[in-house]
Parts: C-alpha cells; sequence; structure tokens
C-alpha cells in the first residue's frame, strides 16, 4: 500500500499524538512471529479499523516501546513493531 | 432426543474478556468459578447447573473470553471447540448467550455478527448494565434487538440482577429453535473490516455516547501507565506483595506444620511400631504436609493476583513489563506466571496458559521453576544459619539477608538467561504479537475475589491430594525399603533404595563437593525441595526432627564452606522437585518437555555448582 505523504506509521507517533486510522499495512511474514493476514486479522479484531480514532496515551520506559493508546472508546497497547502495520492521518498537532 | 433430554440442555456463555461473563456464570449457577479482568485469565472449562422459569434443568458452560472464534490460543481453542461443537465427546450447545459489557459495545457486536453464522439459537445479555445507566449510555435495547435478530437483556451480575430474565429467554429459544444451517468459516480480513463496519453503524444507529464517561479510568492511567511513575509504582506492589506472602502466611503455615507435627506424634504413638506407622508418619502425613505448609503463601498471593485482575492493574503490568520481558524474548503476559512462581512453581505453570502464543507459552513454562519458590526457603536459611556469619557489612546489611538476596536475584537472571537462550536456540525469528486490550478499571467485588481465591486453594489442594500425594509414597518407598539391619550402624536411610542410589551417583556429585549424605538427602528431595532438610536431619542422626539450629550447628562442622555454597548454587538451578515436572507433563501433554526441563536444569545446576566449588576452593574455601 503507498501511503500519502501526510500518512505516517503507527510506529512513529510519539505521546499525545491524535490521528485516525487510514489503513492496515503489514509488511512482512518474518517479522512477525505469525503470518501477514493473521496480524492484520488480529489488528483489525481489536479496533484498528478505517475511521478508527486514536491518541498515544504513553511511551514504555525503554525505548518508548511499548504504545499505549485509546483507540475510540477503548484503550489498547500494542509494541511498535506492530505499530508499524497501522497506517494513520495524524491531525495537526 | 430422548438422548438430549435425557442429558439436559446445554448453554454456553460466551463473550470478550473483562465482560463480567463469569461473573454472571456465578449468578446463575451459584457455583464457584473465576472471575478477572485481565485479558483472557478463565482457562478451566467451568461447568454449572441452573433451572429455567418453565422448570427446564439446564447445564451452563462458562467458556474463555475472546474476540472471535478464531482461536489462537489453548483457552481460544476451547470456546471455539464447544461453540461449534467439535469438542470430543459434546453436541453443540443449545443456546448460546452472549455476554457483552455495556460500557464498550463495539468489539462484541462484531462478535454477535459472527456467532451467528454458527447456527444456534442466541442471547445477548448487556451485563454491567448499572455503569452504563451511570454514566448516561442510552442503548435503544428494542431497536438493537430487532436489527440483530436475536433477543437481549440487561444484566447486573454481581448485584444478581436480570438473571430470572436471561433463563427466561433461554426458555423462549428453546421452546422455538431457530434452524438457521450453520455457515462459520475463519473471517478473512475483509469480512472482518465489513463486520466492523456493520457494528459501528449498530451502535451509531441504537446507542448514545455516555453523557457522563468514565474519566476514572484515564485520571488513573495518567499515572499507573506513566513510563516513570507508573514503574516506581508497580515495583512498590510488588514489594507490598511480597512483604505480604511472607509474612501474612507465616502465622497460618507455623500453625498448619505444628498441626501435621501432632498428627505425626498421634500416629507414632497410638500405631505399632512397623511398616504402616512408617508409611502413615513419615509417608503420607510428613510428605502431604511439607507441600500443604505452602497453601497459606499461595492463597496470599492469589488473593493479590486476583485483586488486581478484577481491578484491570494486570493489563497495565503486562504494558510496563513487556519491554523487560520482550529482552529475554518473553511476552509481557508471562509476568502473571513467573510471578506466581516465586510462591510455587505449580501455580505458575498453570497460569502460563493465558500467554496466547505455544512458544511464548513454552518459554515460560520453562523457566518457571527457576524463578525461586518458597520450598527453597528452608533449605536456604538451614545453609545460611550455618556457614555464613551473621554480621553486618556497608553498615547497614546483613550479610545473611545480602546471601538471601543474591541466591533470589541468581535465580531470576538464571530464569531471564534461558528464556533468552531459548529463543536464540530453538525458536530463532521473530516474536509473537503483543497486543491488549487495556480493560477500564473496575472496583473489585469482594465476595467474587474471595470466591476466585479459595477457588485457586481447591485446585492445589487437589493436585497435593493427586500427584503429589503419589510421588511422596514412591519417595518413602525409597526410602524405606529395604529396612536396615539388624546391626545397623549408620542411619537406616543408608541402608534403603534411596540411600543405594545415594552413594551409586556419588560419583556423579563428588567434583562438585557434595558428600555421600548431601547426594542421598537429594534423592527424597525430588518429592519437595524442602524434604532435603529433613533428610538431612535423618541422615546426619540429629536427635529431634524440627531443631533445625542443632542441624545448622552439625553442618557447619561436617561440611566445608565450598561444599555448602555448591549446594545452594546446586538448588538455585536445579529440578528437584517432581510435582512441577508432573505439572509440565499435564500442561505440555507430553513427556518431551519435562524431560528438556529436567535435563537443562541438571546440566546448569552441576555446572553452577561445578563453578562455585571450584572457585570456593581455589579462595582456600575448601
Amino acid at each position: 500500500m503507498r501511503t500519502a505523504p501526510s500518512n505516517i506509521r503507527l510506529s512513529e507517533a510519539r505521546k499525545s499524538d491524535r490521528g485516525i486510522v487510514v489503513g492496515l499495512a503489514v509488511a512482512s511474514d518474518l517479522l512477525h512471529g505469525v503470518v501477514a493476514e493473521e496480524l492484520e486479522r488480529r489488528l483489525l479484531e481489536i479496533g484498528f479499523v478505517e475511521g478508527a480514532r486514536f491518541e498515544v496515551l504513553e511511551e514504555g520506559l525503554f525505548g518508548r516501546d511499548p504504545l499505549a493508546l485509546r483507540l475510540d472508546d477503548m484503550r489498547v497497547a500494542l509494541r511498535r513493531r506492530e505499530a508499524a502495520a497501522v497506517i494513520v492521518a495524524m491531525d495537526p498537532r | 432426543m430422548s438422548d438430549v433430554l435425557m442429558n439436559g440442555r446445554r448453554v454456553a456463555l460466551v463473550g470478550n474478556p473483562n465482560t463480567g461473563k463469569t461473573a454472571l456464570f456465578n449468578a446463575l449457577t451459584g457455583s464457584r468459578a473465576k472471575v478477572a479482568n485481565y485479558a483472557g485469565v478463565t482457562v478451566e472449562k467451568k461447568v454449572g447447573a441452573a433451572t429455567t422459569p418453565a422448570g427446564h434443568r439446564v447445564q451452563l458452560v462458562d467458556l474463555p473470553g475472546t474476540y472471535s472464534l478464531r482461536a489462537r490460543s489453548p483457552d481460544e481453542e476451547v470456546t471455539r471447540d464447544v461453540v461449534l461443537g467439535r469438542f470430543a465427546g459434546e453436541t453443540a450447545p443449545d443456546v448460546i448467550v452472549c455476554v457483552a459489557d455495556a460500557t464498550n459495545l463495539r468489539l462484541v457486536l462484531r462478535l454477535v455478527l459472527e456467532l451467528k453464522n454458527v447456527g444456534r439459537p442466541m442471547v445477548l445479555a448487556l451485563n454491567m448494565y448499572d455503569i452504563a445507566q451511570r454514566q448516561g449510555i442510552r442503548i435503544d435495547l428494542e431497536g438493537l434487538s430487532q436489527a440483530l435478530g436475536i433477543p437481549i437483556v440487561t444484566t447486573v451480575a454481581v448485584r444478581k440482577r436480570g438473571l430470572a430474565e436471561v433463563l427466561g429467554e433461554v426458555d423462549k429459544l428453546f421452546a422455538a429453535p431457530s434452524h438457521v444451517p450453520a455457515a462459520w468459516h475463519e473471517p478473512s480480513a475483509a469480512e472482518i473490516r465489513q463486520a466492523h463496519r456493520d457494528a459501528v453503524q449498530l451502535l451509531k444507529t441504537y446507542v448514545k455516547p455516555p453523557l457522563r464517561p468514565d474519566t476514572w479510568t484515564g485520571r488513573l492511567d495518567a499515572v499507573l501507565l506513566h513510563p516513570v511513575a507508573g514503574t516506581i509504582i508497580l515495583l512498590a506492589v510488588l514489594f507490598l506483595m511480597f512483604q505480604a506472602v511472607f509474612t501474612w502466611a507465616t502465622p497460618a503455615m507455623d500453625l498448619i506444620d505444628a498441626a501435621f507435627a501432632t498428627l505425626g506424634e498421634w500416629t507414632n504413638q497410638y500405631l505399632p511400631d512397623g511398616l504402616l506407622r512408617s508409611f502413615i508418619a513419615d509417608g503420607v502425613i510428613a510428605g502431604v504436609g511439607s507441600v500443604i505448609v505452602f497453601l497459606p503463601q499461595i492463597l496470599v498471593l492469589f488473593f493479590f493476583i486476583i485483586l488486581l485482575e478484577d481491578f484491570g492493574y494486570m493489563a497495565r503490568a503486562a504494558f510496563l513489563m513487556d519491554r523487560m520481558m520482550g529482552a529475554a524474548g518473553l511476552h509481557g503476559r508471562a509476568f502473571i506466571p513467573l510471578l506466581s512462581s516465586f510462591a510455587c512453581a505449580i501455580p505458575g505453570i498453570m497460569a502460563a496458559r493465558v500467554i496466547d502464543s505455544k512458544r511464548d507459552r513454552l518459554t515460560t513454562i520453562l523457566v518457571a521453576p527457576l524463578t525461586t519458590c518458597s520450598a527453597r526457603i528452608p533449605v536456604y536459611t538451614l545453609i545460611i544459619a550455618a556457614f555464613i556469619p551473621d554480621r553486618e557489612v556497608w553498615g547497614f546489611a546483613s550479610l545473611q539477608g545480602l546471601v538471601m538476596f543474591g541466591l533470589y536475584a541468581a535465580g531470576i537472571t538464571g530464569a531471564l538467561t534461558v528464556a533468552f537462550v531459548i529463543r536464540r536456540i530453538m525458536w530463532r525469528g521473530a516474536t509473537e504479537p503483543f497486543l491488549i486490550e487495556l480493560p477500564a478499571y473496575k472496583i473489585p467485588d469482594a465476595k467474587n475475589v474471595l470466591n476466585n481465591v479459595w477457588l485457586r486453594g481447591k485446585i492445589f489442594l487437589r493436585r497435593a491430594g493427586t500427584i503429589i500425594f503419589t510421588l511422596m509414597v514412591i519417595v518413602w518407598f525409597l526410602s524405606t525399603f529395604p529396612g536396615a539391619p539388624a546391626d545397623a550402624t549408620g542411619p537406616a536411610i543408608d541402608y534403603s533404595l534411596a540411600g543405594m542410589i545415594g552413594h551409586f551417583l556419588h560419583p556423579i556429585f563428588a567434583p562438585i563437593g557434595f558428600s555421600w549424605q548431601m547426594t542421598v538427602a537429594l534423592i527424597p528431595g525430588m518429592a519437595a525441595r524442602e524434604v532435603a532438610v529433613g533428610v538431612l536431619g535423618t541422615v546426619y542422626a540429629v536427635a529431634a526432627d524440627g531443631d533445625t539450629a542443632s542441624l545448622a550447628a552439625r553442618l557447619a562442622s561436617s561440611w566445608s564452606m565450598a561444599s555448602a555454597l555448591s549446594f545452594l548454587a546446586w538448588y538455585v538451578f536445579a529440578p528437584q522437585c517432581m510435582s512441577t515436572l508432573a505439572v509440565v507433563k499435564r500442561e505440555t501433554n507430553s513427556w518431551r518437555w519435562p524431560v528438556v526441563m529436567f535435563l537443562y536444569m541438571f546440566a546448569l545446576a552441576y555446572v553452577a555448582s561445578l563453578v562455585t566449588y571450584s572457585a570456593a576452593v581455589a579462595l582456600g574455601a575448601g
């Protein structure tokens, strides 16, 4: 998937960033312990669907990893490695 | 048909994690099962009975929480197989009760849409409806019910509200079973997206967002998830927990110890001297007692774990610990099983079921026995009291305490290092995704917490009553037969099978500085680590048992410092617990993993003792 210039990967987001999920782009089967399709389905199941609003609540102590997010009306945590598969459009800061 | 009536109708409870599904199950059946707030903690399959308003006796099954029928962990496989009727020897449930957190409907609506494909009659229970009302969430129940094509009831499980309504709908579904063909298949990404869109559309149409949203979760998370403050709080919570495990549990443990000792004395008084007496007093009572003595610690530990789970904190702990665990190749969720292992590896290994991935779960199971369980403490305290001088270092710390701390640290370092090596050697490649829900905080229900602690205790006792009992009998047999000859000069155990094995194995242990007495003590020590203390007492023929002070003095005069340190190093790593190995066999359903565990721990312990002994001898402590 090509990403529009204003779109970034969720893995590049920092604390307090807000925005909207515009798509999923799971890079490689080898990066994750599961195949790309499986990771995509897990992300979808926990709510990373196109149009979902998010806000980065916290970053972990070491390497700013993992991320804690507000995702629509839920809260989720994920590693940046997985967050790289989520393409987001950021709100202007 | 008659078969179905004979066996009673079956109702399955399905839902996302953290929806109070198990609380509803408990309320409906009056039974005691586990409730938790930590994503996916319901692991055992729980069955209970209830009677519907129409008088049908139904069998209720509580299934592990899931976001989808696509199973990822052993837990979720149970849910899928039961719902689809694939479980060996079971038919599909007659009715599915889908349980939802009324304040968090989006994901569960998608699950409902997926469950509709299963083709079983279904009712949706909106649980925690009181919280939804308090927050001012308005749900058009009738409209949503019509749109979904299934009946909806509202419940407050912890207040026992809405129970009759749920069972009433179940009755109606019995009366008019719908005949929808089963069409479930693993949804593709596209189908999940579509179902999500449908769910969002349903939400927009039938649910008004909260007027007074929960602000506590946000406020608490600002502190509890904070990388620095949150980590400090987590460490403080852990510190408190361990203090409690070791201080609160002590009076109860002393009491249990005394009770078993009295029981043993009675047996010795009232039974004639002989094999039966020895079997009951030394085998059954002493053996089972030495394991049951850990019950108070396990109860206190689980009290904290369940309290924190129900509160919603455990998912936050997994978030805070994930990076550290990840560096060792472990999943953030491995944190809880490893924490439990500080009391006893057995509940820790059982708790590893919450980990989705098979590899992560196996790694966690394999390293769990390296964390310092409380059975090592009696051995550590005995050796430390005998060999480490009781003096202060650096003006404030006790040297003995420092050595104890070092032994704990060695265990933790060992566990993390082994996990890292397992990742590198056995399962190269990428780690599993870390992707968890952080549930909203909820005030734990006191009754639920106590019920669940009791349930944990029962599971442990059942294990003590079966596996552990059997092992105790075997160890007693080895230590008793054949009996000592009439003209025996040494202690009886010296002539027994265990003694023979000890002597036979002694050449292996001689290089690490173990005397034959120490080697003999290792054999009964396989039943439970702390049994070695009693055996050392027997081998060195210290008169009254339980008199550890005189035993320590005796050891101090017969072991070299190097041997003592080597013995400590051995106990940090050695696979000195058959019960743990038996539980690993049960949990992995294969002999392969207990064998792997035994071999690697043996090798690790041997090398650690060899290094310790050689270094100590070189330094003149031989």
